[in-house]
């Protein structure tokens, strides 16, 4: 099995989870500020499965552990999509992209959970619980801020439209993939659907997608400066440890 | 987190009732919601949890400021699980003093206003790891020092959930003092930060106790109706105490020449911080106090939107089930 599987799967949850936790302290209520960084915190958790795992399988010549993954690799070694490195922007931004992610990454668990590999099997049946959660609150967000007042809808459609390009990218598939992400498609568009209805929100009218985030082919701007933040301090100081 | 700066009110009750809360309080009665209560008594609660509840929020930011230059995953998940706790905390306190009939949003009002504070300490900045640590082993430190004889205080639902926080706050302690351990113990670089941290976070956390007992002319009554529970000067001698020797163990150094065992007290002698640095902090002149309030202001402001939609959201949705019934 390739190690690059497991990486984007910990990559993804790494970006954003670095990204959720931007927030804390600056939510729109406190119950939407334990929320966001509750899943921030499972993201990093699950973070450190997905790199852990991925470090193990390299070996011991590479001598990586899921720390020196996440604080010692540039920009085009990452592999996660496009789609969660694009900044919070403004809450609706933050909880369409949680929506669009979490609708993908609950179908990809599910589909890891049958795994034949043991050990990513286990990974994704812990992940799938946190995940059905964060489903579920991103959902019901969607739709509550799509339907609420005539300027929450417009800025999640505007949210919804601004994102949109970034799905596509989800389904792309290679060998490497631990699943066959294509085969996940129908599933994620009949659910986004029925939220998107419920939200009176309209899906917008066009296949394009960005690429070149799980290939490392080409990130966009917005990485490089997350980055520079999250490993300043491991590189700044190699010898230190904390 | 804590509160200081405690001032209590004079009241115009009937003397008789008076008299009866009074009796008990005396035999360690629980005050509920429901409850008579001098008019007095209400309000320094409310002042009182409402600036614990903001001192919660406005003390994720220093916190905050380091969650996403949290130097393994491990760090990363521990602080982002502490700065939930406070904000969680921040919702329980805001809960109880809605039980004295002020509402949240009207709490907060009055932080963004300046009408109420939140604890100095939160005014200070943090500009190393190191910090992360101090946070958690003096402020918590002292936090603690302060909130364990609360669990004791008058009002049920104050009490209550002090008893919740004080098991959060020493779990925080401990990841603070770890952290200490790790820079201390570390790196010619690490061990810089871990003296720079405490040589600014040692005046600030002894300031959390509030003035001295000579200049704390409103304790006498809250001391009475049990909402404070000790005196100022009798915590901090308590936190120095406990803290000089953990200093010791770090192989740091407190930032005070005059610092001396005092065999005959059976503590340690320490100078005072400087109280007009205090009072300029509370006048809104700390370091961060600025950026502190404006942090909460926008996240406020711009949240409006939020706010509002999932209130309209529920409207809709209640008259839907209103008509279908």
């Amino acid at each position: 099995m390739s190690t690059l599987g497991l990486i984007r799967m910990g990559d993804n949850t790494l970006v954003l989870g670095q990204r959720v936790s931007e927030w804390c302290g600056h939510a729109p209520a406190l119950e939407e500020d334990i929320a966001l960084a509750n899943t921030a915190l499972d993201l990093i958790g699950q973070t450190q499965l997905w790199l852990g795992l991925a470090a193990e399988r390299e070996g011991e010549g590479e001598g990586r552990t899921a720390d020196t993954l996440a604080y010692h690799r540039d920009a085009w070694d990452f592999r996660n999509v496009l789609l969660v490195e694009q900044p919070n922007r403004d809450f609706g931004v933050t909880m369409m992209r949680q929506f669009l992610f979490d609708a993908w990454h609950l179908e990809a668990l599910k589909a890891l959970a049958a795994h034949e590999d043991a050990e990513v099997s286990a990974i994704a049946q812990k992940s799938v619980k946190e995940v059905t959660y964060h489903r579920e609150r991103s959902s019901d967000t969607v739709i509550a801020l799509g339907d609420g007042t005539e300027e929450s809808h417009a800025r999640m459609q505007a949210a919804l439209d601004r994102l949109w390009p970034y799905v596509g990218e989800m389904f792309s598939t290679d060998d490497d993939d631990l699943t066959d992400m294509a085969a996940l498609r129908p599933t994620f568009d009949a659910y986004l659907e029925t939220v998107l209805t419920e939200a009176t929100l309209v899906r917008p009218d066009s296949d394009f997608a960005h690429m070149g985030g799980k290939t490392g082919a080409r990130h966009t701007e917005h990485l490089g400066h997350m980055l520079a933040t999250m490993q300043v301090l491991p590189r700044s100081y190699p010898d230190a440890t904390w | 987190m804590y509160a200081q700066m405690i001032k209590s009110e004079a009241t115009q009750d009937d003397p008789e009732k008076l008299a009866a809360f009074q009796a008990r309080i005396d035999a360690g009665d629980k005050i509920e919601p429901k409850d008579w209560m001098p008019a007095g008594y209400r309000k320094t609660l409310i002042r009182q949890i409402g600036q614990h509840a903001h001192s919660e929020i406005v003390g994720q930011l220093p916190e905050g400021n380091w969650i996403t230059r949290a130097p393994t995953l491990e760090r990363k998940a521990i602080l982002l699980a502490k700065v939930q706790d406070e904000a969680g905390h921040g919702l329980y306190l805001y809960c109880a003093a809605e039980t004295l009939g002020v509402s949240r949003d009207e709490l907060t009002e009055m932080l963004l206003d300046g009408r109420m504070k939140y604890s100095s300490i939160f005014s200070y900045p943090t500009l190393t790891w190191a910090d992360m640590g101090a946070v958690g082993w003096l402020v918590d430190g002292a936090a603690i020092m302060n909130q364990v004889p609360l669990q004791r205080t008058s009002y049920g639902p104050y009490a209550r959930s002090m008893v919740r926080i004080c098991k959060e706050e020493s779990f925080h302690q401990r990841q603070g003092f770890d952290i200490m351990m790790k820079m201390a113990n570390g790196t010619d670089a690490q061990k810089r930060m871990a003296q720079d941290a405490l040589n600014r976070f040692w005046y600030p956390s002894l300031m959390m106790f509030g003035p001295s007992d000579k200049e704390s002319v409103h304790s006498e009554q809250s001391m009475r109706w049990k909402i404070k529970m000790n005196s100022n000067d009798e915590l901090r001698q308590k936190f120095v105490d406990q803290t000089v020797p953990q200093a010791e163990y770090l192989g740091l150094t407190v930032p005070d020449k005059t610092l001396a065992w005092n065999e005959e007290k059976g503590g340690y002698d320490f100078a005072e911080p400087d109280w007009s640095e205090f009072f300029d902090v509370l006048k809104g002149n700390g370091p961060c106090s600025v950026e502190r309030i404006e942090a909460r202001q926008k996240a406020w402001d711009d949240g409006a939107w939020v706010r509002e939609a999932r209130m309209a959201h529920a409207a809709k949705k209640q008259a839907a089930k209103v008509a279908a019934e």
